[in-house]
């Protein structure tokens, strides 16, 4: 009997560590211009110090963050709505956070928020408004999707996909009557871009993304379950009403947080979870934090090829996720295929 | 000793459509009891209640608990259903389903423990499921899943095992299969067994003691040669049959005229 045990956990948990830390520090040393390590490393005040700690290193942390965000958002909405197609941006929230995001640019676009006296960078005024957006969707979608007292999945999802396509139209209506320059700016922040100097950004969204991980993961067992339909879990001890609560909170406000500073990175969420099951199964103590890992590595990745690929231009991550993730995961699809239930 | 399962005067309604009204019924421990009814007579759902999926919790109990101060959890360690059929939207294997009935057992993060294992591996044997045990449940055949689910529910090590229509898509060998299988584990673990059933002719061969409803009221209750006449199938189900009685326990078999 092949279950899953300590020796397995250990084993690939550790693996993707492992292979998360190399991947840290190897995104963080390429790019467009070649960095010696024992330079920046000794002399702190070295252009090749400023460039790895000022501009590489806060982008591949917040670019793991998201990664891992992302994915471990998208297997527990997958499992908790029971549907291989869910991912982050189903959820309203992601809707709401671009709509905010977009309202901060036109109407406050310059602002700038210092923090600590400016030492510790400045964070824009965008992320904040992008924030207050997710919180305000993500409370209008929680009481449209009340349906009898409870979170029913079948009207979380279509709240949350109509929702996003109410917001869709607001959002070109907003871009199609501002000016030529500004719709340009609307559309690049639109696409999802990592790019950050401010660590206490990278700390906020950090923070958000662990615990939002944690209390996600803390409910393993009870997504195991809840994959095989509401009244097996019920049956089987589980406080359904309860978990589903819960994930909606956690998974809104770990994407809410996400898509304010960096607009909707797309595919992770969806692609990450559906490969690591195939890899590792479908157990939900493991899949959750392997896909979590295996979100930040990619991420981190997919990033340094945007910045690298077209230097000293860079491509919108969103393009790199799906060019190099729908091959990678259609040849999985297409090798592990039969593990699937059709 | 208080009954296995104590219902009074349960009333269910789904909105406006009334399904269960008025129903009482006591259950001992130990007893096997076959559930019929024609379709929409209320015989899923008052499974269903007894499970305290339903929510309605008031009009129930449980070796005499109420079951609305137990939690979902203790609920879990007392009840096991085997479904009439299984959802499944992502690969697991057999044994990882079975263990699954464990959840209430072991801690919230924590790996299933020796215990769980033991647990899972006897339901496995008992149900001769173990040689599927690293299969994925999709793959297997509806016989095969049906036993794999039935490994579950005895994984639950509760005392009380609810089926829903337990030989339903299964063959003629299957349908014997879970239902010798449902007699041993009556006769040899004393479980108290409660199935639901289209099979009459099955229902009455295997099962002491019969329930026949008929839109939502207990119509007869009994043994199968008081519940199973020409004259009660004619009432509940619009049929007419001739009911003969066949040896050697003189169960009644219907015979169905065309």
């Amino acid at each position: 009997m092949k279950i899953l045990d300590r020796r397995k956990m250990i084993a690939v948990n550790g693996a993707l560590l492992a292979l998360l830390a190399v991947s840290l520090v190897a995104c963080a040393l390429i790019g467009p211009v070649a960095i010696d390590l024992k330079r920046a490393l000794g002399d702190f005040f070295s252009p090749d110090a400023e460039i790895l700690f000022r501009a590489r290193l806060p982008r591949v942390l917040l670019g793991a963050a998201i990664g891992g965000g992302m994915a471990a958002c998208g297997v527990v909405l997958q499992a908790m709505l029971r549907n291989p197609l869910a991912c982050p941006q189903m959820l309203g929230v992601s809707g709401g956070a671009s709509l905010g995001g977009i309202l901060g640019m036109i109407f406050f676009p310059n602002w700038l928020l210092p923090v600590a006296g400016g030492f510790l960078g400045e964070i824009s005024w965008v992320p904040l408004a992008a924030f207050l957006g997710a919180l305000l969707s993500m409370a209008l979608v929680y009481r449209l999707a009340l349906f009898r007292g409870r979170l029913h999945p079948y009207h979380l999802l279509l709240t949350g996909v109509i929702f996003n396509s109410f917001v869709a139209a607001l959002i070109m209506f907003l871009n199609s009557i501002v000016d030529f320059y500004q719709a340009q700016g609307l559309l690049f922040w639109l696409m999802g871009n990592l790019s950050t100097r401010a660590y206490p950004t990278v700390a906020f969204i950090a923070g958000y993304v662990a615990a939002g991980f944690l209390w996600l993961w803390s409910h393993g067992v009870r997504l195991n379950l809840i994959t095989l339909g509401e009244e097996a879990a019920l049956q089987l001890g589980v406080e359904v009403a309860s978990v589903e609560r819960q994930v909606f909170l956690a998974t809104s406000l770990m994407i809410g947080a996400m898509v304010s500073v960096s607009g909707m990175i797309g595919f992770v969420g969806l692609m990450i979870p559906h490969a690591m099951r195939l890899l590792v199964g479908s157990d939900h103590r493991l899949l959750l934090p392997a896909s979590f890992i295996a979100g930040a590595i990619f991420l981190c990745w997919a990033d340094t090829l945007a910045r690298v690929l077209l230097a000293p231009a860079e491509l919108p991550v969103g393009i790199v996720t799906a060019f190099f993730g729908a091959p990678f995961f259609i040849s999985l699809l297409y090798r592990e295929g039969r593990k699937l239930p059709v | 000793m208080s009954a296995a399962i104590e219902i009074e005067n349960l009333f269910f309604a789904y909105g406006p459509r009334r399904v269960l009204e008025g129903v009482s019924l006591a259950i001992a421990k130990g007893e096997m009891v076959g559930v019929l009814g024609p379709n929409g007579s209320g015989k899923t759902t008052l499974l269903k209640i007894v499970s305290g999926v339903l929510g309605v919790r008031r009009a129930v109990k449980l070796d005499g608990t109420p079951i609305e101060s137990c939690s979902r959890r203790d609920l879990s360690r007392m009840v096991a259903v085997v479904p009439q059929e299984s959802e499944i939207h992502f690969p697991f294997t057999a044994a990882e389903i079975v263990l699954m009935a464990r959840a209430s057992h072991h801690g919230r993060l924590v790996l299933e423990g020796a215990g769980d294992l033991e647990a899972a591996r006897r339901s496995m044997a008992a149900t001769d499921t173990a040689a599927l045990a690293d299969r994925w449940l999709h793959e297997l055949s509806g016989g095969e899943k049906q036993r794999v689910m039935i490994a579950r529910a005895l994984a639950q090590e509760a005392e009380i095992l609810l089926l829903d229509e337990p030989a339903a898509f299964l063959d003629l060998k299957h349908q014997l299969g879970v239902l010798d299988l449902m007699r041993r584990l009556n006769r040899e673990r004393g479980l108290t067994i409660v199935a639901a059933l289209h099979d009459l002719n099955l229902a009455a061969l295997f099962f002491p003691r019969l329930l026949l409803l008929e839109n939502g009221k207990i119509f007869r209750d009994g043994v199968p040669e008081e519940v199973l006449t020409e004259d009660t199938i004619r009432r509940v189900y619009g049929v007419d049959v001739r009911v003969e009685r066949r040896a050697p326990e003189r169960r009644p078999h219907i015979f169905v005229h065309r």
